[in-house]
């Protein structure tokens, strides 16, 4: 009994302020096709984003949406998702929030798997500050911060996320909004993180990881049959592939693990917004007796 | 003879059950009808170093200890080098036979040594030398010819009365022999003596931290979140304690950014939800303090000082946060500050900060300290009134999401999270109704919730004046300053949090001395109309702000927002908390210069 939901619902009043070209049309795009596919409407949604280009996103579409700080969506939004359990819970933030300011609050959701669907627009270079590096440029990246270069290794998201335990791990490409709709579609659907790294060109600012430099690379893995996402082994290998070929789609997915809220006895019953407050006067009043 | 009026101080490494004896010296102390005030000083140590838990006994209630004590339970030699200066004349020092002790030059204090065989009497009759605290409580209980029977209720709760009852039966044959030997040989020399009330009313033993947790629990309080942090750390215990029997969400987050963040979107989604946290962890919520007030979330925070700078001093107690709490952030945003000074206090205010955040829309900060969150008092168990918070939670402009029939109501023509209204609080609906979705963002924002992308200055403007305008409505509600004592005074303590206790004392004795002073406590802090708070202050002759602090913080926030300048300060800033007689002599001596 999916309720049927077109794009037309989805339509923001709201006209992005995106550069033309921006990989963030692609990924809005993608999204907005995800919540069709699986029949979510604007109330039973919610995105939280961080600060950049690619967080005006809730502003975008017409659904529920915090836009929060700069690295900050992903705690906010487990808040929001232990008091309110059946809304569906979409982070979209970009590589600067989460792979740099936010590192920490990232690593730490993963190894809850609160059922947050992730959304990474991952450019690789900080777009709303007009062009410093960022945390996954590739090392030799020239920007303002880095005029000969940047002497850092790129934070690898996909390798960190199979290390801290993620259960869902894939990644996307702008240039492809019908396959990233499918990836967000079953990252929603999993039951758990998912995290959804997603190669997002920016057509100002990074002029080397172009759509044509990635069009030139990835590579579906879905379309090698002797793939099995289930293999963890596996995913890490992919996941240092880098250079000529990369990989996208689905690098990792454990669907054996219970996922926070259901952990938490609390919430077996009905959403924490949902319960009524105050307690009962005897609970209370029992209450008192732990301390004579 | 003095019966019921002493002071007791255990001392020891940490390890040796120096504060888990000295709790449950106390609450025996409580349950035979006496009042008690417990105090704890420890080291940031889990093992060694000097720790000690002083006990106040009297039969009225107390609010503060003593820096003189009457007797000492010594587990180490270190205690009685420590604290054998603090014992008055004709006051004790128990300790174990075993321990190399100068009985000469405890006596040249006018001290009277009482060596015992502690040690022996745990290991022939418990099985094990750590029931050596055991002996000394029970020794203590012996020399005060208190009846054991109070003690032995508490070894048996402490141990249970079905899985662990041989060990409590144990303690229980220890503490019988180590009783009944140092009352035969001592008692008659020890002038202080312990009588029990069975009359007097039940009470409980509570610090502020559970007070703080039994007042959020009351006020309906669903998500707790926060990092451990002395003196923060017993308040989140507390929550995940009670979390199953009350269906509470409690999570201990990554740090205190998260914490505050978790809070923030529990907030958002209609809960009742707090964060804990000291000094250190405040500093980090500061940007995410920032966003509540911009997206005019409700949120609670405790913070829980502790002498700064930096990590400062993490076992010890000061108040040198109350600016801090009342600035930090970035730009102007409304919040609230207040500080309770007692349990009591603490249960009532944390339940009102609830109402306070909901009503107003805003982050409250609910200020306590190290001295507050961990001293224990007893209190009548009818004090705590659950039904004064229960039948008065005010939640202001909220309908919850699965209020269909109120929301359909309310949005006739259309949901805007930002509306601008005449008291600048507008319709809080938490998202998951398909007729109020929307979007809200730290960033400036329109009526509606999205961002405003041209920054437009007059948005600006209003937008500035509807969140800031709601603190002169809250100021309407906010508590002026309580005085106690005599209303006409030529000396006027001002104090806030945990000052109260050590304050109020201070002026009954004062007044004792014949100086006529009163008090006024601001347990609010901020919002407050400071025209009231004014003419309150403009009718004291001389006022001092008496703060554990070294600025003297509410005596600066007073004159910035009256102008009106204390006549002096008392301060304290050794990480030590107040006492009445630290508060007389000062106050004495700045009389002399008024």
């Amino acid at each position: 009994m999916v309720a049927q939901v077109t794009m037309k619902d989805l339509q923001s009043p709201v006209e992005p302020t995106w550069c033309p070209g921006c990989g963030d049309y692609g990924i809005l795009n993608a999204v907005k096709r995800a919540l069709v596919q699986l029949g979510i409407q604007p109330h039973q949604v919610i995105f939280f984003s961080g600060i950049g280009c690619g967080s005006k996103l809730p502003d975008y579409i017409r659904a529920n949406g915090f836009n929060s700080l700069h690295g900050r969506p992903v705690p906010l939004a487990q808040g929001f998702k232990l008091a309110h359990h059946d809304m569906v819970v979409i982070v979209v933030d970009g590589d600067g929030d989460n792979y740099g300011i936010g590192g920490n609050h990232w690593l730490h959701a993963m190894r809850r798997n609160i059922n947050i669907t992730h959304i990474v627009q991952n450019n690789m270079v900080y777009g709303l500050t007009k062009g410093q590096y960022a945390p996954t440029s590739m090392k030799g990246f020239v920007s303002s911060t880095s005029p000969e270069g940047t002497i850092e290794w790129p934070v690898n998201p996909i390798a960190i996320a199979l290390a801290a335990g993620a259960t869902f791990v894939a990644r996307g490409f702008a240039g492809d909004p019908k396959y990233l709709a499918d990836l967000i579609v079953k990252g929603i659907q999993h039951k758990g993180y998912a995290l959804i790294d997603v190669f997002q060109p920016c057509v100002i600012f990074n002029r080397i990881n172009t759509y044509d430099w990635f069009r030139e690379r990835i590579y579906k893995l879905d379309e090698d049959p002797n793939y099995d996402p289930h293999d963890k082994r596996m995913a890490w290998e992919k996941a240092h592939e880098w250079g000529d070929r990369i990989p996208i789609g689905i690098f990792y997915i454990d669907e054996e693990q219970p996922t926070l809220e259901e952990q938490i006895p609390a919430l077996a019953e009905k959403p924490l917004y949902q319960q009524e407050i105050p307690p009962k006067l005897e609970d209370l009043e029992n209450l008192k007796l732990m301390f004579l | 003879m003095i019966k019921n009026s002493v002071n007791i101080k255990l001392g020891g490494e940490a390890g040796q059950g120096v504060e888990s004896s000295g709790m449950g010296f106390a609450r025996a102390i409580a349950r035979a009808g006496l009042h008690i005030f417990g105090v704890q000083d420890y080291m940031s140590r889990i093992r060694g170093g000097h720790n000690w838990y002083q006990v106040r006994v009297s039969e009225r209630p107390i609010f503060a200890h003593e820096p003189k004590i009457q007797l000492l339970l010594a587990f180490d030699e270190r205690t009685i080098q420590e604290h054998l200066h603090e014992l008055v004349e004709g006051g004790a020092v128990i300790y174990d036979e075993g321990l190399k002790v100068d009985e000469d030059e405890i006596k040249a204090h006018g001290v009277i040594p009482m060596p015992l065989p502690l040690q022996r009497l745990a290991e022939e009759l418990g099985g094990s030398k750590l029931m050596l605290n055991t002996a000394a409580v029970a020794a203590a209980a012996g020399i005060m010819e208190f009846d054991l029977s109070y003690p032995e209720s508490v070894i048996r709760d402490n141990f249970g009365r079905r899985k662990g009852s041989e060990i409590a039966e144990r303690n229980i044959r220890v503490a019988n022999a180590a009783y009944e030997e140092a009352r035969r040989r001592y008692a008659h020399l020890f002038e202080w003596k312990l009588e029990a009330n069975p009359n007097a009313p039940k009470r409980m033993v509570i610090n502020g931290n559970q007070a703080l947790g039994l007042g959020a629990i009351a006020a309906g309080c669903k998500f707790c979140s926060g990092y451990p942090m002395t003196p923060a750390s017993s308040l989140l215990e507390f929550m995940f304690a009670q979390a199953r029997r009350f269906n509470l969400v409690v999570r201990q987050a990554e740090d205190e950014i998260s914490a505050l963040l978790h809070a923030i979107g529990a907030a958002h989604a209609g809960v009742r939800a707090m964060t804990c946290t000291s000094g250190g962890g405040f500093s980090l919520m500061a940007e995410s303090l920032s966003l509540a007030g911009s997206t005019e979330t409700p949120v609670v925070i405790v913070l829980a000082q502790r002498p700064g700078p930096a990590t400062g001093m993490p076992t010890r107690t000061e108040q040198g946060e109350l600016l801090f709490s009342l600035f930090a952030g970035h730009g102007e945003f409304p919040r609230a500050v207040i500080a309770p000074g007692s349990v009591e206090q603490c249960v009532y205010e944390m339940a009102r900060a609830f109402n306070i955040a909901e009503k107003y829309q805003m982050p409250v900060i609910v200020l306590t300290d190290g001295f507050l969150a961990n001293s224990l008092r007893s209190v009548d168990m009818d004090a705590i009134d659950f039904r004064k918070i229960t039948e008065n939670i005010e939640r202001g402009k909220l309908i919850l999401p699965h209020e269909q029939e109120k929301i359909e109501q309310a949005v006739l023509n259309g949901y805007r999270r930002f509306e601008f209204t005449e008291d600048g609080i507008s319709l809080r609906i938490p998202p998951g109704h398909p007729k109020a979705v929307y979007s809200v963002a730290g960033e400036e924002h329109i009526p509606e919730g999205f961002i405003d992308w041209e920054e437009r200055a007059d948005n600006r403007v209003r937008m500035m004046q509807k969140r800031m305008k709601k603190l002169d409505l809250a100021a309407r509600e906010m508590k002026l300053p309580l005085l106690y004592g005599p209303e006409d005074a030529e000396l006027t303590l001002v104090c806030w949090g945990s000052s109260l206790g050590p304050a109020l004392e201070a002026m009954e004795r004062l007044n004792g001395n014949g100086i006529r002073a009163n008090l006024l406590q601001f347990i609010d802090i901020h919002p407050l109309d400071w025209d009231a708070v004014e003419d309150i202050l403009s009718n004291s002759r001389n006022w001092v702000s008496v703060e554990s602090n070294y600025s003297g913080q509410l005596a600066r926030w007073i004159r910035m927002n009256t102008g009106l300048k204390p006549a002096a300060k008392v301060v304290r800033y050794d990480g030590r908390p107040l006492n009445p007689v630290y508060i007389v002599e000062r106050v004495q001596e700045v009389l002399a210069k008024i």
